[in-house]
């Protein structure tokens, strides 16, 4: 058994001149394969004296063992190499620019109708949208404004028979609301509305989004607190409100809401006009005429409703300067509002 | 609405500012939209008095002036002027002074006119910016000559001339017609700045006559009252300054006094007033009855109406003197020879002055008033003051003969409340002195009752907007402050449930799966043009053409109601083109409007659609791979068949089910249209009935066992005619095997080997084992199931194996 150290240091040699995972396969199957030298030695055994035989093929197996100890030892340190090469191999530029899958985007309008919606809702608010082609009666009549009131002067209708009209103003959903639901009642109708007025400044369609409040012992404290978090939430977290009189003909008494210039801070800029202060909507106490119109009795319930044209809020928001912007559908304009 | 502010002075004193009213006005409800410094730009233009006129030595049309101008000394300037004269007081624009010059600002500055020095320029009129109605001679060709008792030499010619004022343009809400006027105004701010109101003058003496003019009122609901006053010795002459001064600052020119009389109290009390020349009433009577159908009147301004009996007319014995409360009849107008004059003073009930200014198109300061209503009780107080003023300038004799045709109530309102109910509304709490006191600067009769401590509130007959104690809590408001109120956050409500309905969050979702399809959301004007029905070919009878029509649109492009969605979206794609954005992807979702009945007898039918426009990139498939995504989101099941449209390529367009119903179409926009609107690139359009597909979108999510055994996949390639579709084939091997769970179509192959009018489709099936099996699939059942496909493939589209 003079061999064994020999093959040993031969085995060992010959592996770690083997320069990857492949070669040391080879050399693994010189030794320890069907027709290696290790195997031949157990082969030859039978040559060997029946006494020595025990000895002779415990030394064997220590050999075989010893083999696969640095066999594996051996392709661990390959293997570790060969990956360590392979990534080196894998250098990825990582400034390079990503690759993005192009998606669209919801309309400016439609996004801050969302975060209105969001705002309300969150205060127990639902929403209602009633029917774009309306009769003069929910447009109108209902709301305290019949056939010969002067208010119907201030906003120019599309008529479309002498008894349906495109509704000039989202309240039209407050009644219809009103006439199926009893207080306590909450909720918010966005929609568009129609006025022929076309010009610089206005649209002869565009979207209002109408709220209403109506249970027992409301105030108008109450309205004004609503409309402070509202204007918290959408301009910014020191957006102050403002009430000041005037006139709608379902609300008495009627306000008129400005908030304070989010780009000045109420200093005064170019937005403001230097007053410090920017008009974004209409509101007051529900008329007592209107809910007794829809069976409600104001002896018993008081309520508000405000109402905000989402063109302008989201002119006020991104800083768009043109209302035709918005029904352009200018894609290069489109692209900006992308989540 | 026009207010001066020395007109305001006449009945209130005001101690503040312009600016300082216009910020009190403001927070009391009255916007001034435009607060205007009258001759703001005429600056450093002064009386002085010509003391020495010579010859321009180099200029025979040039005249050398020396002028006193008072404490700004002696000046010496060239005019071009004829009409001056030694001894004549002119104004001078002094050095850095600006006047008005065609319509900009001129500035002077000394200089030499053809060498000779000249410190300022003599001002005409116009270079001031006045008519003769602010001072006589303002309209001669030369220069003003200013009269010697209105000016003092030095001082600023605006204070000579009538421009040292503040012009103040108040927006008055609808409900406060009242205020239409200086008076009403003046009032406010009486109450404003707590003073006195003065009221103007209103007696005079009358002179006896036996002349009577009856009035008959026909429409009493038309005309609730109807004053009329007759003057005699009328002498037609011209107003003084002072008067014509006023019209002129609220825009209106002076006729002749007794005009001028009518118009000074339309603007000082708001009533709009008439003066007939009784010589012209035949008859000597007044009649205010309807028009007989094709009755026609000539208006003061010569134009000739033909009228219906919705129009009320003013008339004599004969015919139609006065159209009621719009303009009055040519017929019976004042004349500089007039001597007998019959002023009427009425109210006409809003409505019907509107209705007929509307339908004649004939507009005046009249009508307007009385659209936005004026009150029962003005028009004896008017009367009075036009009676007065005749005398006042001499101009007639006003006589004992009145008369008064009263069809309204004039007893105040009265309104009960309290302070409890007032501040409950408001949320804070007003003290009751407070109330009181509010109400009664406001002219407001404020009785409390000892017994029950109610407040007894007597309503001024001019507030005619005030019907409930509601309305007194806005005048408590508005005059205490806004300021007040002290925000709270809905401290007495019930909790409510809020948020979107699972219907409104489907919406939204919608939207979003387009969005991350990459389209854009548009959004369009919902009425288009009646033509764009003939640009998409729909044929005479189609039901897109019963559209709902707007009977007063801004113009015909604008006056239908879209009845589909497409040619709203084919306007933002070319524009889009045009504009260089040469490829991308829009959606909108909005209602068009389907109408059972044309004209409307019903709401129509509002039915929410979806467009989808793609132009530029991509092609039917990414139009569709949208389609697809859709109905994966909402779990639907949708299945596409070849169709048509007119407006789209008639090889390439597909019609959406939703099992048997057609719930939308998508196809390649007709070439010919393409080419129309000068779309060069492709465009790709489809429309989905929303209403329908939400229908039958999934209300949640349904859940299944994942199967514990594995699918197995294989592919098949078929060789099969041209005209075999993608899903017939697919629908041949769903059907051929229960376990055979999707096809998809991953190639298609065309060659000459497979020979013409064939082609091979190449399908990737996948199997599922049944969901209670005890093994997987087998590789011999699935060769089971492969042959028995195979098989009705051949039985069905008489396909081969590839």
């Amino acid at each position: 058994m003079e061999d064994t150290e020999k093959i040993v240091e031969e085995a060992v040699k010959e592996a770690e001149a083997a320069s990857d995972s492949r070669a040391l396969y080879e050399v693994k199957m010189k030794f320890l394969g069907r027709t290696g030298k290790v195997t031949a030695l157990l082969k030859g055994m039978r040559e060997i004296a029946a006494e020595l035989r025990p000895a002779f093929g415990k030394k064997v197996n220590e050999l075989r063992e010893a083999l696969e100890a640095k066999f594996a030892a051996r392709e661990e340190s390959l293997k570790r190499k060969e990956m360590e090469e392979k990534l080196a191999g894998e250098n990825l530029d990582v400034t390079m620019p990503g690759r993005r899958r192009a998606a669209g985007a919801l309309h400016p309008v439609t996004r801050v109708k969302n975060q209105l919606i969001d705002i309300f809702a969150g205060m127990g608010f639902e929403v209602y949208e009633g029917p774009e082609i309306e009769s003069d009666y929910y447009n109108f009549t209902a709301l305290n404004t019949p056939a010969d009131h002067p208010a119907r002067d201030m906003q120019d209708t599309f008529y479309v028979t002498e008894e349906f009209l495109l509704r000039t103003q989202t309240s039209a959903g407050q009644i219809r609301v009103m006439e199926h639901k009893k207080p306590p009642i909450k909720v918010l109708s966005p929609g568009r509305v129609f006025r022929s007025d076309d010009d610089a400044t206005h649209s002869p369609m565009f979207h209002q989004m109408e709220g209403l409040v109506v249970d027992k012992g409301i105030t108008l404290c109450d309205l004004q607190g609503m409309l402070d978090e509202f204007a918290r939430v959408m301009f910014s977290e020191t957006s102050k409100t403002r009430l000041r009189p005037s006139y709608f003909p379902f609300t008495e008494p009627s306000v008129e809401v400005d908030v304070s210039c989010a780009a000045c801070g109420g200093k005064g800029c170019s937005l403001c006009k230097g007053t410090g202060w920017i008009e974004v909507l209409g509101a007051g106490m529900v008329n007592r005429r209107v809910l007794e119109n829809c069976g409600i009795d104001p002896e018993e319930y008081t309520g508000f409703a405000f109402g905000m044209g989402i063109e302008r809020i989201a002119m006020l928001k991104y800083g768009i300067n043109n209302i035709k912007l918005l029904t352009e559908n200018d894609v290069r304009f489109l692209k900006q509002f992308q989540e | 609405m026009l207010i001066p502010l020395c007109w305001l002075k006449d009945y209130v004193e005001i101690g503040v500012s312009a600016e300082e009213l216009q910020n009190k006005l403001f927070s009391c409800g009255f916007e001034v939209e435009e607060l205007t410094r009258l001759g703001k730009d005429v600056t450093g233009v002064v009386a002085g008095r010509i003391t020495k006129c010579e010859k321009h030595p180099d200029a025979d049309r040039l005249t050398v002036c020396k002028v006193d101008c008072g404490k700004y000394g002696e000046k010496q300037i060239c005019t071009a002027a004829t009409n001056v004269f030694e001894g004549a007081l002119v104004p001078c624009a002094l050095d850095g002074a600006t006047v008005l010059h065609e319509g900009g600002i001129q500035k002077i500055k000394n200089g030499k006119l053809r060498g000779v020095a000249s410190e300022g320029m003599f001002c005409s009129g116009e270079e001031l910016g006045i008519n003769d109605d602010f001072y006589d001679g303002a309209e001669v060709n030369g220069i003003l000559i200013l009269r010697e008792e209105d000016a003092v030499l030095g001082q600023d010619i605006r204070e000579i001339v009538g421009l040292d004022d503040w012009l103040f343009d108040i927006a008055v809400t609808a409900n406060r017609p009242d205020c239409q006027s200086v008076l009403g105004m003046a009032r406010e701010v009486a109450a404003i700045l707590r003073t006195p109101l003065k009221f103007p003058a209103l007696d005079f003496t009358p002179v006896k006559t036996d002349v009577k003019i009856p009035v008959t009122v026909k429409e009493p609901a038309l005309c609730p009252r109807y004053v009329g006053h007759f003057v005699t010795d009328v002498k037609i002459g011209r107003s003084p300054q002072w008067l014509r001064r006023r019209l002129a600052l609220c825009g209106i020119r002076s006729i002749s006094d007794i005009v001028d009389i009518t118009n000074f109290v339309l603007l000082e009390m708001g009533q709009p007033m008439h003066a007939f020349d009784r010589s012209y009433l035949r008859g000597g009577e007044i009649v205010v009855r309807r028009a007989e159908a094709g009755e026609k009147i000539v208006t003061l301004d010569e134009k000739e109406f033909t009228l219906t009996p919705e129009n009320l007319l003013v008339c004599d014995r004969e015919r139609g003197v006065a159209l009621a409360g719009i303009m009055g009849g040519l017929n019976s107008e004042i004349k500089p020879d007039t001597t007998e004059v019959f002023f009427e003073a009425a109210k006409f009930a809003r409505d019907s002055v509107r209705k007929t200014s509307r339908a004649l198109g004939q507009r005046s300061e009249s009508s307007a008033r009385f659209e936005k209503g004026v009150d029962a009780s003005t028009p004896e107080i008017a009367m009075k003051r036009a009676l007065h003023l005749v005398e006042e300038l001499g101009c007639g004799k006003p006589t004992d003969y009145g008369t008064d045709v009263l069809n309204a109530d004039l007893t105040p309102k009265i309104v009960t409340t309290d302070c409890a109910q007032i501040n409950a509304l408001l949320g804070i709490e007003v003290p009751e002195e407070e109330v009181i006191a509010v109400l009664t600067r406001l002219q407001f009769a404020v009785h409390k009752d000892g017994k029950n401590g109610k407040l007894v509130v007597g309503v001024p007959l001019w507030r005619e907007d005030v019907d409930g104690w509601a309305d007194l809590a806005e005048e408590v408001i508005r005059s205490y402050g806004y300021e007040h109120i002290q925000p709270a956050f809905l401290e007495n409500a019930t909790v409510t449930r809020g948020g979107l309905t699972t219907a409104q969050k489907q919406e939204l979702k919608f939207k979003n799966v387009l969005a991350r399809q990459g389209f854009y959301e548009a959004c369009n004007y919902s009425f288009s043009s009646p033509r764009d029905f003939d640009l998409l070919r729909f044929p005479a009878d189609a039901p897109e053409r019963r559209a709902v029509t707007i009977r007063n649109p801004i113009g015909e492009d604008l006056s239908v109601m879209r009845t589909t969605l497409i040619p709203t979206m084919l306007q933002n794609i070319v524009r889009n083109v045009r504009r260089g954005n040469e490829s991308g992807g829009l959606f909108e979702l909005a209602n068009v409007f389907l109408a059972e009945e044309l004209p409307l007898k019903a709401l129509p039918d509002e039915r929410k659609t979806c467009v989808i426009g793609l132009w530029g990139e991509g092609d039917f498939f990414d139009l569709k791979g949208a389609t697809e995504a859709i109905a994966e989101a909402f779990g639907l099941n949708l299945t596409y068949e070849k169709g048509s449209k007119p407006f789209l390529h008639p090889g390439i367009t597909a019609i959406v089910k939703l099992g048997e119903k057609e719930v939308g179409y998508l196809g390649e926009l007709h070439p010919e249209i393409a080419a129309e609107l000068a779309l060069e690139k492709k465009v790709y359009l489809c429309e989905l009935d929303y209403r329908a597909l939400s229908k039958k979108f999934a209300k949640d999510i349904t859940y299944r066992n994942p199967n514990k055994f594995p699918d197995v996949e294989r592919d098949i390639a078929v060789v099969v005619a041209e005209e075999v579709t993608c899903a017939q084939v697919r629908e041949c091997i769903l059907h051929a095997c229960k376990a055979a769970k999707e096809a998809e179509l991953f190639d298609v192959y065309r060659s000459d080997k497979l020979g013409k009018e064939k082609k091979s489709m190449a399908l990737r099936i996948t199997f599922s084992p049944d969901e209670k099996a005890e093994k997987p699939l087998s590789p011999e059942a699935v060769d089971g199931f492969f042959n028995k496909i195979l098989g009705n493939l051949k039985y069905k589209l008489g396909a081969e194996l590839r």
